[in-house]
């Protein structure tokens, strides 16, 4: 019995990491910042579970599987809250995305001129 | 099995930090800060377990409600030009 879970913990773990190292090598070589939103957030939702499972798996029915569920649910709700959040506030202040001019609808000026982010082409 | 992780997870976070020097926006940054805070709690987690002391994971937990936090606050502040009197922005905008 504890054979099998120490595989699958095993398992987890790997992947896990696979995931971490996928979505962190994503988040340095995508061109643009709205494809790197997608590379981050592979990062925080598979990475994060699978590595938090074989955490869990380790640790059998304990305190610590208790403790490592809290903390994998709170970081499911505010990994991609706190992605939408610089998406927002990035869209809002002017950055756009380099390819597909006219696909997103243009706002007719960014709500809020943002020193940092570039010139909106009008 | 816990060493894989914790190598992987330091390979991640020095990608992530190199997003953050490179970052060309700020947002870039931001979004690399965030990243990198989770990946601090699973840091955390994963040394808990390898040293043996499960209490680390307290201190995970706490890690990653302030990093939410701090995100928040930047982008606020960012977004809105001040994180304290909103209405007033508000009625700029609008």
């Amino acid at each position: 019995m504890s054979v099998i879970v120490d595989i699958l913990s095993w398992l987890a773990i790997l992947s896990g990491s696979a995931f971490l190292i996928i979505g962190a090598w994503g988040t340095v070589k995508f061109p643009d910042f709205w494809s790197r939103l997608h590379a981050v957030s592979v990062t925080d939702s598979a990475g994060m579970l699978l590595l938090m499972l074989g955490m869990c798996l380790q640790a059998g029915f304990t305190l610590i599987t208790v403790k490592l569920i809290i903390i994998a649910i709170f970081l499911f709700i505010t990994g991609p809250t706190a992605t939408h959040a610089v998406a927002n506030a990035a869209l809002v202040t002017g950055l756009r995305p380099k390819e597909g001019h006219g696909l997103v609808s243009e706002l007719e000026s960014p709500t809020v001129p943002s020193p940092t982010a570039p010139e909106v082409k009008s | 099995m816990f060493a894989v992780a914790a190598i992987a997870l330091f390979i991640g976070m020095v990608l992530v930090l190199f997003r953050l020097y490179a970052g060309p926006s700020l947002y870039d940054r931001v979004l690399a800060v965030n990243s990198f805070g989770t990946h601090t709690v699973l840091f955390i987690g994963v040394m808990g377990f390898l040293s043996g002391r499960p209490d680390f994971l307290d201190i995970a937990l706490l890690y990653a409600l302030i990093n939410f936090v701090g995100t928040i606050a930047v982008l606020k502040f960012f977004r809105y030009r001040a994180i304290g009197d909103i209405p007033q922005i508000e009625r700029d905008i609008s």
